[in-house]
């Protein structure tokens, strides 16, 4: 393609703090020059419901969406919703994925089944996987409440990026009273 | 020059300060919301929450009339709530400029319908603006409320869900300056809309467009981009599609609308007599495609693309091509859905759980409690619009004997009563039916993202307010029985809804509980709960109320067990007092 565009996936369940992640990434990416574009539903899709957020930057973008089996990178927040968005990542890209499970209502009531093995099931389509023990390194960084910015930590590997701009955005972003532990989880994060 | 990443409601609200708006009136509504929120940050704009569109968009004409700008927004289907001002504000014209924003929901991500608010625009003939990133949300509300001065009529400014929740860059300017200051200025001819009056309205409406239209081949918001290839294939588009047709058919030269009304003819013609091609990218309605053809342009369209559900990059390749988009991965096994549900220590939850086992036929409304609807709730059987449930209850009451009546039970938030459902009520209890009317009272509008209502006692500015009386309301309209229930308390609202339900007239119940998710309450957070797993029999009583923080473990020995996850419980109880056994309690 003429126009070179980076296309990020964000998805995980309603309420993991997917909008502040995919807030971060946005600012972090105009503040390296980049045009942007983010896109991801609210209503409905929050109350516990499978939410996506799409981040695309390069020279010029047009569509806020990500084109089908486009997304070069899909960042996962829940196992479930990791597997579910797969079929939007083109061959080759990267996947990552926070190592929890939330089971929806529909497996709750045995309706329906939570599917066995993701991670051996994404690592045996994707080479570029990591499972993320997310809970775990926001335990580390001070406060459980971080797995989000560990999970943009881990991101931030794959979108090429100066340090600098990742540290002045949470800087900006986070409030000051939860910054310390924030940085620590991204740090944490970007160490994977 | 400062730069921001705004979504397409900043933008809007953004552009509104820019342009100098000193009013601005709502009612929230998905994908609308935000722009009102966004409002609060611009100390110059008195902006609002009305009780429903048609208000806000009265509100707004007053102001107009008085001289001031303003911008009043809805979602697509507020635009028929505010239907009746709009259509004769459009023989009426301005004083200061008016905007009305119309945030359509293409896919019905959050709506009961996917009406296309452009057809409004030529049935109210409205000029209407559609952009198609966040910088030109933000220019084409400065422009509109220009255009509207400068015409002497209201502007339509569309957006739909990707317009409005997508981010993009956008550059910042400093408001204008020098407005004149709103005055009082008697002009009866122009506002007093008696037919003598109107008559003569009328053919200045037919002339204005047809101004416009002239005026509109020669502005720069509508403008030809070159393509990369040969110069074959002519796209004509707006909105977001603008940016599908870009991605996908990076080769053809693109007539790209930023006024979808009225079209720019002139251009048009001149425009498609180049290409041996001709498509027209729309979302939903084949809106331009007909008026194209009804100048006897060739042109594809909508015999390509979908009239339902929006477009998507992928969707727009597929059917210019007829060839399916193809995944490097797909899924070999079915995967379970997610669908939303009610928060842990909703209070909406116990009443449904009462409707349940009640066996209700529930005339639902519109809210977060619609998802009373869902497994294992299973409690609502009808929603149509704002305000529906309880119009819908009395007409099932007039048509049913009495024991199947009194099944019937009408449900309605707060918001949503206030909405347009106490004309309802009214109806309810001057015709003589008989039903049960259930008012959801959470203080809030909460499906939206929580905003101010009449009833919660606070401004969308944030200052103090008078608190509407549902209680005395109700007795106002002349219900007799009005009663007022906890819904976190299982048996008393089971047995208030009986009780109520069998009686042969009106009665309305209030559930009473601030929204989990309003923090300014003082409700407590009380402990997360545990299941105590020596007494839990493994009888799944507790999931029927539907919570998401109640998981259910199986077991390969015995018959499972419920347990609950701590980082959601909010400690309800309803769990608690649902459960047989006792056993569910405080965390250990």
């Amino acid at each position: 393609m003429s126009n070179p565009v980076t296309n990020v996936l964000i998805s995980g369940v309603g309420g993991q703090g997917i909008l502040l992640a995919s807030e971060v990434l946005s600012e972090v990416l105009m503040l390296a020059g980049h045009d942007v574009k983010k896109n991801e539903i609210h209503g409905m899709s929050q109350r516990g419901g499978s939410v996506v957020s799409h981040i695309r930057f390069g020279e010029k973008v047009y569509s806020s969406i990500i084109p089908e089996g486009e997304a070069d990178v899909l960042l996962g927040f829940e196992l479930l919703e990791t597997y579910r968005y797969l079929p939007l990542v083109r061959q080759g890209g990267s996947v990552l994925a926070n190592n929890l499970q939330i089971f929806p209502s529909p497996v709750t009531l045995g309706k329906e089944t939570y599917p066995e093995n993701i991670p051996a099931k994404i690592a045996e389509a994707f080479s570029d996987f990591t499972l993320v023990d997310g809970l775990k390194l926001a335990a580390e960084a001070g406060n459980e409440r971080t797995v989000n910015i560990v999970l943009v930590g881990a991101l931030s590997k794959r979108v090429a990026v100066d340090d600098h701009c990742w540290q002045q955005t949470l800087r900006k972003m986070v409030p000051p009273k939860y910054l310390e532990e924030n940085l620590r989880a991204f740090n944490l994060g970007r160490q994977l | 020059m400062e730069r921001a990443i705004l979504s397409g409601n900043e933008a809007i609200a953004r552009g509104a300060y820019e342009a100098g708006v000193k009013v601005a009136s709502a009612y929230p509504g998905t994908p609308s919301t935000e722009i009102l929120e966004n409002m609060v940050q611009y100390p110059s704009i008195d902006a609002s929450w009305a009780p429903n569109e048609k208000v806000a968009l009265e509100v707004g004409i007053g102001a107009a009339i008085g001289g001031a700008r303003t911008l009043v927004a809805m979602k697509h289907v507020g635009v028929n709530v505010a239907a009746d001002p709009l259509f004769t504000l459009s023989y009426t014209g301005v004083k200061g400029g008016l905007v009305l924003v119309t945030a359509d929901d293409p896919e019905l991500h959050s709506s009961q319908n996917e009406q296309d608010n452009r057809n409004y625009a030529k049935f109210a003939k409205m000029p209407m603006f559609e952009p198609a990133d966040s910088q030109e949300a933000l220019a084409f509300t400065r422009l509109a409320l220009e255009a509207s001065e400068q015409f002497d009529t209201p502007v339509f400014l569309r957006t739909t869900t990707r317009i409005s929740h997508s981010k993009s860059i956008v550059e910042l300017q400093d408001p204008v300056s020098g407005l004149p200051q709103p005055a009082l200025e008697k002009n009866p001819a122009k506002f007093v809309m008696l037919p003598g009056n109107a008559r003569k309205r009328h053919p200045l409406v037919e002339d204005r467009l047809a101004k416009m239209e002239e005026w509109a081949c020669r502005q720069p918001f509508n403008r030809v981009e070159k393509g990369t290839g040969d110069g074959r294939v002519g796209v004509i588009t707006a909105g977001v599609s603008y940016q599908y047709a870009r991605e996908v058919l990076p080769e053809a030269d693109i007539l790209k609308l930023g006024l979808v009304y009225p079209l720019p003819k002139a251009l048009i013609r001149d425009f498609a007599a180049r290409y041996e091609t001709l498509y027209v990218i729309e979302e939903l309605d084949p809106f331009i495609e007909e008026q194209l053809l009804a100048m006897g342009i060739q042109v594809t369209g909508k015999s390509l693309l979908p009239l339902c559900g929006e477009l998507t990059p992928g969707r727009v390749a597929q059917g210019l091509s007829g060839q399916a988009v193809t995944s490097y991965y797909s899924h070999k096994e079915m995967l379970p859905g997610r669908p939303p549900s009610m928060c842990p220590g909703c209070p909406h939850r116990g009443v449904f759980y009462a409707l349940n086992r009640l066996k209700a036929f529930v005339s639902g409304d519109i809210g977060c409690y619609t998802l009373g609807f869902m497994e294992p709730l299973s409690a609502m059987d009808t929603c149509i619009c704002m305000g529906a449930s309880i119009g819908n209850a009395t007409g099932l009451s007039k048509v049913l004997d009495p024991p199947e009546r009194s099944r019937v039970v009408a449900v309605i938030g707060d918001s949503t009563f206030l909405h347009t459902g106490i004309n309802g009520l009214m109806d309810m209890v001057y015709n003589n039916a008989a039903s049960t009317v259930l008012i959801l009272d959470n203080r809030i509008t909460a499906m939206t993202g929580r905003q101010e209502n009449p009833s919660s006692g606070y401004t969308l500015m944030g200052a103090d307010s008078y608190r509407v009386d549902m209680e005395e309301i109700c007795r106002a309209l002349g219900v007799r029985n009005v009663r007022v229930i906890d819904p976190y308390q299982v048996s008393a609202t089971h047995k208030v809804l009986e009780e109520e339900m069998a009686r042969d007239e009106v009665s309305v119940v209030i559930a009473r509980r601030p929204c989990m998710l309003v923090k300014r309450d003082p409700v407590a957070r009380k402990p997360a709960l545990s299941v105590d797993d020596e007494k839990c029999t493994g009888c799944r009583v507790c999931l029927k109320i539907g919570c998401p923080a109640i998981e259910w473990r199986s077991s390969d020995q015995g018959k499972g067990s419920a347990h609950i996850n701590r980082l959601f419980c909010v400690g309800c109880s309803l769990c608690r007092q649902v459960c047989h056994f006792d056993a569910i309690g405080e965390c250990q």
